[in-house]
């Protein structure tokens, strides 16, 4: 193991390991906002927007994160849609969060019993009262873990990134072994990069798996 | 000439090829699934044990690989491995190693989970009817734990096929890495190659995990009762 050659190309990897956390921040975010909606839609069974949620949530559950970026990077601009390797990236990435997301609302949703609502509109809430304050604390409680477990899955999933293009830890790796032949080093930086950035979410996230409180009734 | 792309699909033996290419994941796929849930139950198993060590060192083995981004595997094992113990592996060899590797983990944890999910008192009502111990598990324990286990299992199947997608990063000739050489044949007449042949890939494996999704979604809601 050659420190010297760490040293010097540890600000590499750093930089990709930042440019990996924001376009997963980005993503992560945007997907929660995208799972909320589709999950909302299903809830309230929309009409025509409830199919079209249905069918993305089926397609981008049922193909690979890669495939969805080849055809974002290499087919769209066949149609005269170009997007730059980042918004490619952020792109994918909603696109197969937005889908994990949902499903992880509607599985809180569901643990919701009919009870709970029932009750609040013989109360005389309004059905946004009754979401607001009856069902949605419930649900988001039930939900954490899978919720927690997808931010993880989709961070991980970044490391596709580097097929198109996108400067990210993948890619410098694969460059300083292409560049130097220096594969232990450089898969040893990759593989310490991963830790510094999963190990901490993943005990965190294991943490607030065990101190959640279920906040179910009527069960 | 956009709308003449798709030609490019059904020229000479494009389509086919990528059949073939697609049928080349399916193996390693399917390979690494047979082992994975081979050794994933008796790792799951071996997880059911009370007993400290064994505790332990599955628990690290279990976390160890599923912090990891795959792809991360893949390239410590076909980089890192082979030039570390001077062995040559092939992009699928490797591939079927890290698979299996991270399946086994995945499986492991799964029958794990279904084991702890039959309640104590099961045991103890065989116990208490008289049942010897081989008995209790072919034919109170295995039962359930195959219901709570398979859709999960089926399920875990499509995400390993997904996540053999990947393999292309790494050089092995197959779907995806065929793709690319029918657009890159094909640059000149067809330019817009690609849209059509990464469209088609991505239907492809629509068409294969959708299937097994709904398998495993309705396999679940039967025997959810």
């Amino acid at each position: 193991m050659d420190f010297n050659f760490i040293k010097e190309y540890w600000p590499h990897y750093a930089e990709a390991g930042v440019l990996t956390l924001r376009i997963a921040v980005i993503g992560i975010l945007a997907s929660i906002v995208i799972g909320f909606l589709c999950s909302l839609i299903r809830y309230y069974k929309i009409p025509i927007l409830r199919r079209i949620a249905g069918i993305y949530i089926e397609i981008s559950r049922n193909t690979p994160l890669l495939i969805q970026l080849f055809f974002l990077y290499f087919g769209l601009p066949k149609l005269g849609i170009r997007l730059s390797s980042e918004s490619c990236a952020i792109t994918g990435l909603i696109f197969l969060g937005g889908s994990y997301m949902s499903e992880a609302f509607r599985s809180g949703i569901e643990a919701v019993s009919d009870s709970q609502t029932e009750s609040a509109l013989s109360l005389g809430l309004t059905k946004w009262q009754v979401m607001r304050h009856v069902v949605l604390p419930q649900a988001v409680s039930v939900s954490v873990p899978a919720f927690l477990a997808n931010i993880i899955f989709l961070i991980k999933e970044t490391s596709v990134f580097s097929a198109v293009a996108l400067a990210d830890l993948m890619f410098v790796a694969k460059d300083l072994i292409g560049l130097y032949y220096k594969t232990d080093e450089a898969l040893f930086m990759l593989v310490i990069s991963y830790l510094i950035i999963l190990l901490p979410i993943s005990v965190a996230a294991a943490y607030v798996e065990r101190r959640v409180r279920y906040a179910g009734f009527g069960n | 000439m956009q709308d003449l792309g798709i030609s490019v699909l059904f020229q000479g033996r494009n389509f086919v090829r990528l059949i073939e290419g697609l049928l080349i994941t399916l193996r390693i796929s399917f390979i690494s699934v047979g082992i994975s849930i081979f050794l994933g139950v008796l790792l799951g198993m071996l997880m059911s044990i009370k007993n400290p060590v064994i505790k332990a060192i599955t628990r690290v083995y279990l976390e160890a690989v599923r912090i990891m981004p795959q792809l991360v595997l893949l390239f410590l094992v076909y980089f890192g491995v082979t030039k570390a113990f001077k062995v040559h592996l092939s992009g699928e060899v490797s591939a079927i190693i890290v698979f299996s590797i991270w399946g086994t983990a995945e499986m492991g944890d799964l029958v794990r989970g279904a084991l702890a999910s039959i309640p104590k008192h099961q045991y103890e009502s065989g116990m208490a009817v008289g049942l010897t111990k081989l008995q209790i598990y072919l034919y109170i324990i295995i039962p359930q734990t195959i219901r709570h286990l398979i859709p999960l299992a089926i399920n875990l199947i499509t995400r390993m096929i997904k996540t053999t997608s990947l393999i292309a990063l790494i050089g092995v000739v197959e779907v995806v890495k065929v793709g690319q050489q029918i657009i890159e044949a094909a640059r000149l007449t067809e330019p817009s190659a690609a849209l059509w042949i990464y469209g088609t890939i991505f239907l492809l494996y629509f068409l294969v995990c959708y299937p097994i999704s709904l398998l495993s979604a309705k396999l679940e809601k039967i025997w959810q009762n």
